[in-house]
């Protein structure tokens, strides 16, 4: 009983220490997990200043111009923008409002130039008629609010 | 009743003999039932059309790779605390079957990344961690295999099963601790699920019908060990005779 108790002990510490290392690797891994930087990031300087990096956020409404093969949109995670410009075939799921990940680097007039478009698509899965009708709601909100 | 009656080989045997064929029938009808409603009777996604219909494999496929690795690793720890050798047996059981669904689950997934995001794979912080989830897995079985003396192999391989469970958060929260292209959870414990009424349905029933496979499998396979283990044994000789 005795010995068994001592094993049940040996196992719970090395599970805590483990457990300590895993954070303590965690967080020095923490900077290079970052799969995208947002706009935000890359203004305040924590993106990679050299070299390929991916920045993501959402497609802001209206910004997409398509020239031939060539795109440019302009990617924002609501508080700060980036223009990026692509050459290439867009997935599927590219759209206006909806979430994108481009990987690239900064071009020197401060554009991006993306050489992979990736789309992010969130968790949200129903009908195309419950879209049609949340969309409406929210509109609706919309007006009201603006009546007011 | 004594609650360790089963415990013992011996007790266990007999009784998942007749548990399997039930387990197994319930498996087959509820993984056909779900992929009727998931396949057949759910609507299409507003977003991602008919190409979403992969979740009703992935999800489930993705939610036992991790499951069963903190089972498996439950049985590793009893194993050693208990020197209990059906535990051994149980978590050795389970880690092929586990391999399976996490290999599944990466399968699935590129064939859903190809056509929505544009990419097959992406070293973002999820499909990373559940890279490595198969390689633990396969670590484990790797090493199980690799010692020819039972008793060593099991404590060895337990002690692997333990250190890796640490990986199985990781993966449940890769999403929200970093960025990833992968989209964040459409069901977890504080908030409604984001996803339609039906389209969860089905995909619980899914992962139930995941669920009965695994035990029927698993079970299968434990007496194949206590076969092996036990075979010197008169117990298992009267059994068969």
């Amino acid at each position: 009983m005795k010995s068994r108790h001592k094993r049940i002990a040996i196992i719970v510490a090395g599970i805590a220490l483990l457990a300590i290392a895993a954070t303590l690797l965690l967080q020095s891994f923490q900077s290079n997990l970052v799969f995208f930087f947002s706009p935000t990031e890359v203004a305040e300087g924590k993106s990679p200043q050299q070299g390929n990096f991916r920045i993501g956020g959402l497609v802001e409404a209206g910004s997409i111009k398509r020239n031939g093969t060539e795109v440019h949109f302009t990617v924002t995670d609501t508080i700060k923008t980036m223009d990026v410009v692509y050459t290439g075939i867009l997935p599927d799921l590219f759209k206006e409002g909806k979430g994108v990940v481009a990987q690239g680097k900064q071009g020197p007039n401060g554009v991006f130039i993306a050489d992979q478009v990736l789309a992010k698509h969130d968790e949200n899965y129903m009908p195309p008629e419950a879209a049609d009708a949340l969309e409406k709601a929210q509109q609706y909100k919309a007006t009201a609010g603006e009546v007011k | 009743m004594n609650l360790f009656k089963y415990s013992s080989p011996q007790t266990f045997y007999p009784l998942a003999g007749k548990l399997i064929p039930w387990l197994a029938a319930g498996a087959a009808i509820l993984i056909v039932y779900g992929l009727y409603i998931g396949l057949l009777v759910a609507p299409t996604d507003f977003q991602q059309g008919d190409a979403y219909r992969i979740i009703y494999v992935h999800v489930p496929a993705a939610w036992f790779s991790m499951f069963l690795y903190v089972v498996m690793a439950g049985y590793a720890i009893l194993g050693l605390t208990l020197n209990a050798k059906l535990s051994y047996m149980m978590a050795k059981s389970i880690a092929p079957t586990g391999a399976m669904f996490t290999f599944v689950a990466l399968v699935t997934g590129a064939f859903w990344g190809k056509p929505t995001w544009g990419a097959w794979w992406v070293w973002d912080a999820r499909l990373t961690s559940e890279l490595i989830l198969l390689f633990l897995y396969i670590g484990y079985m790797s090493l199980q295999a690799a010692i020819d003396d039972t008793r060593r192999s099991d404590r060895a391989s337990a002690i692997l099963a333990i250190v890796g469970v640490i990986n199985v958060p990781i993966i449940y929260f890769s999403v929200k601790w970093w960025n990833t292209l992968h989209q964040g959870s459409s069901i977890n414990l504080t908030s409604s699920p984001s996803m339609a009424a039906i389209i969860l349905k089905a995909m619980l029933i899914m992962a139930l019908g995941f669920w009965l496979y695994s035990v029927a499998v698993i079970l299968i396979r434990v007496r194949r060990e206590i076969e092996d283990r036990e075979r010197n044994t008169a117990w298992l000789n009267e059994f068969k005779e």
